[in-house]
């Protein structure tokens, strides 16, 4: 095995920054003009899932739900052509679904009622105001932790790495218009658990380069503690790139949004634990007295 | 010794890896299908003779079963085949009639050892097993409301006996307002109902109307009214529901003033909807003189006896009781203070003037429904559901002295006056409730959810299995067995917390699996980088794990806020996916750290090496 190369990262920080403010500018236009499409969940409404033997016709299941009186019904294949989801929104009321399930079953069709998902309207506004809460709450207690186990700047670059991978996530669901639920939003927070874990790994080999590298710029300290933990970070974003395929591919259709939630959020999440965390910590101008803590027995003879 | 763990930890982390396994085996045995069988009330008694029925018919209808077991309460008789549930369950009904409940349910199979130590399988949630899921909002105004109405009849009548005048006194939103001809009487009357009604506070601000008096509950009293509001509909749900047969339902008070309810396995919404929205009420009779009157059963026919004769019109009914809650006498003794209103108040003490030394009944009647079974024209048995009411004798008490608005029932045990308690509020106002979520999700789509769920984990963690020992050769074979080992000992964890198992929690499994090497992807690059600096190599095994250990316990423990926040601010599904998530992170850090280690130290620790397989 040779020596370690030691990758010129911060040499590129200039692209990473522009490339970064780039994707920022597109998903938080996307956010405020488009917005997210909600899920029943956030939403309210009504949702009934069918299965049918054999291939349905969405449009003619529509078209008869229109003509039982039923106000701008969406019908959508659901995973595969047997399998039909009915969604209904506005006030929704208590026997919607039986109601649905007795037109579809006129047809003769022998048909499966498979979910029936309502949600009342403040429930869905109540769930929305939670996540939003629940978020603010993650970034909070995760910025304290940081800032006592590291330092302020430490964790002023992680939150703001965080909040980076968690707009990026949520405008990438704006722009190609997938539907944001519950499970989405599980999704976004474990990015954020999982993006901070990989910041986490990155400043914690940076505190202790500092301290074993005493005449260095924080450029090289931050270049070489980045490419020591490069293969690390390299392949344990692979491995649960892995599984997150495996569920991609394999999960089924009610979490399929939540995979690709995680797969866009980990990969933002490597990119910016290993660009965006340690950009931020330079442009705060980290320096080695801001880690140095004085130690018990150890002489503070390098302070200025 | 360098790299050596002495017996005291080996032995410990084999117990763990032990303790891993043995509670995670309950899961690898699949539950039974099965029919479970109850009775209508609590007081039938299904035995042997009973199971010897359901055991003919389900023989003569070529129902393949075994091990049929009765409890006294109830009994359960496990199938061969699933499909076969749904015919079971029509034939039994068929054969028992309305009086008894026939249930579908999944008996677990469990071996006697390890149900003994608290071995069990994972629950699974609805998402996964089928089933209904109701939210429930309780309208907390209107139990308020109803609350003032009575509180204003009360303050007239007391106003009217101490003879004070007043012009009108009516309810204006959550407020008693009542105005007079002058001044003084307003100041009588305030002094009056300040000392008479804790509940109610006189409003007074600067610049008021003298003639005018405006009340308002109290917080306190608001507070305990929504309180009990809430309980009463809880009470009266866990009764309702207990009727459905559901094997293991859940009903519970979410936030202020939402009930959860959640029932496995069943699937008709229209049934489970009418039953949870179903009332009960409360009489109180005289028990009868002679042979005029009715004749009830006891609700409990151990306490005092079978049936008791009463009197043909009620006193009083559940609408006039505000409040009953059970206590303890000067004595010690258990009893149960009944408050009611002023009116119920006024004719219970009536009633009771001139018949002290009578018994008094409280009768309990529910509006219920049966299947009703007859056989139509082409000869098949049909069964239609018949509402009917049942009516039942709750407490049967001697009458001390003349009753009036509080007064208390005595000669009860502990738990009866609690029962008796909650049964007289759950009688008297239930605020309404709506349901404001509603979730079904069929048998099929939770059987697909598993197999699903249980493919992707399995494809998931091979692929990363694969990868590490490509990767990491002998170290990524350590670091797999963690992985299983993980694996195992999340399950062991779930299992024996009584964790639910959802569709979610699944994906977080898969997480897990994906981010549980990560641990060990740290420790073994460190490893190589320390014999890329030229450590030898038990050497660098050493300052490998030291030099981790503070980067995974940092990254792990804010992973683990997250997913504790997570928790915090989810509902039902989005929680599984992070008691997964918490208790997959705990686990690995175990597996990860201390298993491998000693897998390393056992196998080449203390030997001299030229060269790590890494």
């Amino acid at each position: 095995m040779s020596d370690l190369k030691v990758y010129n990262f911060m040499g590129l920080r200039k692209f990473a920054l522009a490339f970064s403010i780039l994707m920022l500018v597109a998903s938080v236009g996307s956010l405020s003009t488009k917005g997210l499409v909600f899920g029943l969940d956030f939403s309210g409404g009504t949702q009934i899932e069918v299965g049918y033997e054999k291939p349905a016709d969405v449009s003619v299941l529509r078209q008869q739900l229109v003509s039982a009186g039923f106000e701008s019904p969406v019908v959508v294949h659901f995973g595969a052509e047997t399998d039909v989801l009915i969604r209904l929104q506005g006030e929704p009321d208590q026997t919607l679904a039986e109601r649905v399930y007795s037109v579809l079953q006129s047809n003769g069709d022998n048909i499966e009622l498979r979910r029936v998902d309502f949600v009342g309207p403040q429930i869905g506004e109540e769930l929305r105001e939670d996540g939003g809460l629940g978020m603010l709450a993650a970034l909070a207690v995760v910025m304290l932790y940081v800032a006592v186990r590291f330092q302020f700047k430490f964790a002023l670059g992680a939150v703001l790495a965080l909040v980076h991978d968690v707009i990026i996530t949520m405008g990438f669901f704006s722009v190609f218009a997938l539907e944001f639920d519950l499970t989405v939003l599980a999704a976004v927070l474990a990015v954020v658990g999982y993006s901070l874990n990989d910041t986490i790994i990155v400043f914690d080999r940076i505190r202790e380069n500092f301290r074993k590298i005493r005449k260095a710029e924080p450029v090289d300290v931050i270049n070489e503690s980045m490419s020591q933990t490069l293969w690390r970070t390299i392949n344990t974003s692979f491995t649960t790139m892995l599984v997150l395929l495996a569920l991609f591919f394999l999960g089924g259709e009610l979490i399929h949004n939540f995979s690709v939630a995680l797969i866009v959020g980990i990969g933002v999440g490597t990119y910016s634990s290993i660009y965006v965390a340690s950009t931020l910590l330079l442009a705060l101008n980290i320096q080695r007295e801001d880690i140095l803590e004085p130690v018990e027995g150890e002489l503070v003879d390098d302070l200025p | 010794m360098p790299n050596k763990f002495p017996l005291w930890k080996n032995v410990m982390i084999l117990l763990v890896v032990v303790f891993g396994f043995v509670y995670a085996a309950p899961n690898l045995y699949p539950p039974d299908p099965a029919i479970q069988l109850s009775g209508q009330s609590g007081a039938m008694t299904i035995d042997a003779a009973v199971l010897e029925k359901v055991e003919q018919s389900l023989d003569e209808a070529g129902i393949e079963y075994f091990d049929g077991v009765a409890n006294g309460d109830s009994l359960l008789v496990r199938l061969r085949k699933p499909d076969l549930q749904l015919r079971a369950k029509e034939v039994i009904q068929a054969e028992m009639g309305g009086d008894y409940i026939v249930a579908l349910n999944l008996a677990p199979t469990t071996p006697k050892w390890l149900s003994d130590i608290g071995g069990m399988p994972m629950k699974l949630g609805l998402d996964l097993s089928g089933g209904v899921h109701f939210l429930l909002e309780v309208d907390l105004g209107s139990a308020l409301k109803t609350r003032l109405e009575g509180d204003l009849e009360d303050v007239k009548s007391t106003l009217r006996e101490a003879r004070i005048r007043y012009r009108s006194f009516e309810l204006k939103g959550d407020q008693l307002v009542g105005q007079f001809r002058d001044a003084e009487q307003g100041d009588r009357a305030k002094t009056l109902i300040r000392t008479t009604y804790s509940d109610l506070q006189p409003v007074s601000e600067p610049g008021q109307n003298p003639l005018i008096l405006t009340l308002r509950i109290s917080e306190l009293a608001a507070r305990e009214i929504e309180d009990n509001a809430i309980k009463q509909n809880l009470t009266s749900l866990r009764n309702r529901v207990n009727e459905l047969g559901v094997s293991e339902p859940l009903v519970s008070r979410q936030g202020k003033n939402r009930i959860v309810v959640e029932l496995p396995g069943v699937q008709d919404t229209a049934e489970a909807k009418r039953i949870i929205g179903k009332t009960a009420n409360l009489e109180f009779r005289l028990a009868a003189l002679d042979n005029i009157g009715e004749v009830f059963d006891f609700r409990d026919p151990a306490s005092q006896g079978p049936d008791a004769r009463l009197e043909n019109n009620a006193v009083i009914t559940g609408e006039n009781v505000t409040d009953a809650r059970a206590s303890f006498d000067e004595n010690g003794r258990p009893q149960v203070n009944i408050t009611l209103d002023a009116q119920g108040g006024w004719q219970m003490g009536h009633a009771t003037r001139d018949n002290i030394g009578r018994r008094l009944g409280v009768l309990f009647i529910e509006y219920k429904t049966k299947l009703e079974k007859s056989i139509d024209d082409s000869g098949a048995v049909v069964l239609t559901p018949v509402p009917f009411v049942e009516k039942n004798i709750i407490s049967l008490a001697t009458i001390q002295a003349q009753l009036g608005k509080q007064f208390r029932i005595t000669g009860l045990e502990q738990r009866e006056s609690s029962e008796l308690a909650l049964l007289l509020r759950a009688g008297a106002l239930a605020a309404p409730m709506y349901i404001v979520e509603e979730r079904t999700i069929g048998p099929s789509l939770g059987a697909d959810n598993i197999e699903l769920g249980v493919k992707s984990v399995t494809v998931g963690m091979g692929l990363v299995l694969l990868f590490m020992v490509m990767f990491y050769r002998a170290f990524g074979l350590f670091a797999n067995v963690a992985l299983v080992m993980n694996l195992i000992l999340l399950i062991a964890f779930m299992s024996l917390l009584g964790a639910t198992l959802t569709l979610p929690g699944i994906a977080g499994i898969v997480l897990t699996v994906g981010m549980a090497v990560d641990a060990n992807v740290l420790i073994f690059a460190r490893i190589r980088e320390e014999l890329v600096a030229g450590v030898s190599p038990q050497g660098a095994i050493s300052a490998g794990y030291d030099r981790a250990f503070t980067s995974i316990l940092d990254a792990n423990v804010t992973t683990l806020i997250v997913a504790l926040i997570l928790f915090a601010v989810g509902s039902g599904p989005v929680q599984g996916f992070a008691v997964t998530l918490s208790i997959g992170i705990s686990t690995s850090m175990f597996t990860a750290i201390l298993l491998t280690r000693s897998l390393v130290n056992m196998t080449v620790g203390g030997r001299k090496l030229q060269t790590l397989w890494i």
